[in-house]
């Protein structure tokens, strides 16, 4: 709408609103195994704007993993892992990028710096030989140019900031001498030492305790308001997606099923998957933080390297129709406003069963 | 760590009795003992000779020879050898110099390329380098080292004529440049089993590393990907090597005696089996003594410098 965004977007190698950091399109992630060509992720689209929450949301095995790999390029190289797509990223510089096209050195600068990752498992995240400092400023000496003592002062006030007392004395710790709450917080230090526009947490608060992961959903969120980064939240515990997250992107079989904002997606879910998975969590406004595990829902999620034909979801779905939801895979229809959803019933099925 | 310490050195003190006592009966029970050596000279009398056997001390039983040796050498009296009656410990100070210089000249050797195979391997997995190394390591690990010993010097030295046949120096020339062209010969032969078996092991543990989260976490931070490699990766890689050099220890002991026989190299290794063959007791006891120190302290070594090395079994403070 506005006259530099016009001319913005002609400079750019394809378009990218104003205030979107990240613009997925049509994302396939493919491995090559001894067993054959293993389709981890297809079709993924999806766009995030600065400050916006994305969750990813979906059984284990379902794809979000290696959605969020691919998007910074960490998953195997070529001929054992193929990415195809559009993954457009406006950087901090102001530059949009398309990441799957980026050369390797090109990337690494992008990785850290304009996007940044947080694990699950902060107990085998960080380098067991090294000084929880010195891996903290190693970002903001290779990004930012510092020198080592400037950036050891940049990690202590980024500790600080991520509530970690007495942040000078830590810079000496190693890994094993801190807590699994405490290590998490120096992966998310470690992540947004450069400021990047995007941070990615792949299920960050799984392995942790309860209370713990309160705390950290806790700081995300207060990192996220000042930075105004964008963040895909990566997880399986819905009662998390009801609380940080704006979007929601419901994951099956390395398809997305159903992409709704926070309430519609809780309020009137479309997709049977959804549903079970709503289902399966303890009521929402009683839930805790906790652990709950998704299992609840019958079967198993399909064996990626032979997917059934038509929807992934019929071998375990209550609604499945014969003839019809296994005679082609079922487009990602708009059903609302924002919403969509992969399931050729959803239309019947919002009438009246739930 | 001090009753790691005490409980370490008393397992030590026990086996160095073991070793001490088979060694001291394979020894005196091997057919032919000293004064067959000097019978053989002719012009002894058997008067002669048993008058020898008692200044030895080799007329008394085997038990009571023994717990004498024992006790003196708890005394720290070594004994002299029968040969030149010279103190056994000088006997050996005059040749551990020879062998700790192959020893280690081998290992830095063996640890540099081994090193550089095994983590290029394990970066380029199945590739030409990859097989190649792997058949190369195999085929080292199958050679024996005499064998190969002999092969170096009949190319390098009579064939080529490159490199000395033997010994540690040029009579009359003492240069640095003289004495490392002799320990170029015996230093490649002693290392080429090393070579494989840190290659096999570097590999090995690089493969577990590179796979390892942290190795991701380095990744996500845009560093370029040879620190990655050296700083992240090889890093911890190292670690298990520690103990790895340290096992291997007697395996590069007992090369180094071949070694030095094939190249008359003047070490320890050469002095055993000379003292062997003029059953020259005390010199062979205190060597079998010495080395099973070394070894002992080799691997005692080898846990210290883990428990440096690993900041995780807290040789460090919080
Ligand atoms: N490096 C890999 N090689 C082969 N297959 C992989 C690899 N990483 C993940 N996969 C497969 O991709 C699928 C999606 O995995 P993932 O993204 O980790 O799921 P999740 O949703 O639990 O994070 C799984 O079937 C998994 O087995
Ligand atoms: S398409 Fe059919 S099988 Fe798939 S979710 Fe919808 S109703 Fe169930
Ligand atoms: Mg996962």
């Amino acid at each position: 709408m506005m006259p530099e965004a016009v001319t913005d977007r002609g400079a750019l190698p394809a378009a990218l609103a104003e205030d979107e950091i990240l613009a997925v399109r049509d994302l396939s992630i493919a491995f090559q195994t001894p067993a054959g060509r293993l389709a981890a992720v297809q079709d993924v689209s999806f766009t995030l704007r600065r400050g916006e929450t994305l969750a990813l949301v979906g059984e284990s095995g379902s794809g979000k993993s290696v959605t969020s790999l691919g998007i910074l390029r960490l998953t195997p190289r070529a001929p054992f892992c193929r990415i195809t797509g559009q993954v457009l990223l406006r950087g901090r510089d102001g530059r949009v990028r398309d990441l799957v096209a980026l050369p390797e050195e090109a990337m690494r600068e992008v990785r850290g710096r304009d996007a940044a990752m947080v694990f699950q498992e902060p107990m085998t995240s960080l380098n067991p030989v090294h000084r929880v400092g010195e891996q903290v400023a190693e970002a903001i000496r290779f990004h930012e140019g510092l020198g080592r003592r400037a950036a050891l002062t940049k990690a202590a006030e980024l500790l600080e900031l991520v509530g970690i007392p007495d942040p000078r004395r830590r810079l000496a710790s190693y890994p094993h001498e801190l807590s699994g709450g405490m290590r998490q917080r120096v992966m998310i230090a470690m992540a947004l030492s450069c400021e990047p526009q995007l941070l990615i947490a792949d299920e960050p608060t799984t392995a942790l305790d309860v209370t713990i992961q309160a705390q950290i959903l806790d700081l995300l969120r207060r990192l996220q308001e000042r930075t105004r980064m964008a963040v895909i939240f990566i997880t399986h515990n819905l009662g998390v997606v009801a609380e940080i997250a704006d979007r929601v992107m419901v994951m099956y079989a390395g398809r997305v099923v159903e992409q709704a904002p926070v309430r519609p997606l809780f309020g009137a879910p479309l997709m049977p998957y959804t549903r079970g998975l709503l289902r399966s969590v303890p009521r929402l406004d009683l839930a805790g933080l906790g652990r709950e595990k998704l299992a609840a829902i019958p079967g198993t999620v399909p064996d990626p390297l032979d997917p059934p034909p038509g929807c992934s979801f019929a071998p375990r779905c209550d609604h499945v129709e014969p003839g019809r939801c296994d005679a082609a895979l079922p487009g990602l229809d708009l059903a609302r406003p924002e919403h969509r959803v992969r399931c050729v019933r959803w239309a019947e099925l919002a009438g009246g069963v739930a | 760590m001090g009753g790691y310490v005490a409980r370490r050195v008393l397992q030590a003190a026990g086996l160095l009795l073991i070793v001490s006592m088979i060694g001291f009966a394979i020894l005196h029970l091997a057919p032919g003992g000293p004064l067959s050596q000097f019978a053989a000279g002719g012009d002894m009398t058997q008067e002669d000779l048993d008058r020898l056997a008692r200044q030895l001390g080799l007329d008394r039983p085997l038990p009571v020879q023994y717990l004498d040796w024992l006790w003196r050498m708890l005394r720290g009296d070594w004994g002299a050898s029968f040969r030149d009656q010279q103190p056994v410990l000088a006997v050996i100070g005059s040749h551990v110099g020879a062998t700790l210089e192959l020893m280690l000249s081998s290992t830095l050797l063996a640890m540099i390329i081994g090193a550089w195979v095994g983590i290029l391997g394990a970066v380029r997995r199945h590739s030409l380098f990859d097989a190649l190394a792997t058949v190369g390591a195999m085929v080292a690990l199958s050679i024996p080292t005499f064998w190969f010993g002999l092969v170096v010097i009949y190319v390098f030295s009579v064939g080529l004529g490159w490199l000395p046949a033997g010994n540690r120096t040029t009579i009359g020339n003492e240069s640095f440049l003289d004495q490392l062209h002799h320990l170029i010969g015996p230093c490649i032969v002693l290392a080429l089993v090393s070579t494989a078996v840190w290659s096999r092991y570097m590999r090995s543990s690089m493969l577990d590393v590179i796979h390892q989260d942290y190795i991701r976490t380095a990744r996500s931070k845009g560093i370029p990907e040879r620190r990655i490699l050296i700083h992240h990766a090889v890093r911890n890689a190292l670690l298990p090597m520690i103990t790895i050099t340290g096992l291997h220890l007697p395996t590069l002991l007992s090369g180094a005696l071949v070694t030095e026989t094939v190249f008359t190299w003047p070490g320890m290794g050469r002095l055993f089996l000379d003292s062997i063959s003029y059953r020259d007791y005390p010199v062979v006891m205190g060597i079998l003594m010495f080395t099973a120190v070394l070894v002992l302290l080799g691997s005692l070594l080898a846990d210290l410098l883990y428990h440096v090395a690993d900041p995780r079994l807290g040789a460090h403070g919080a």
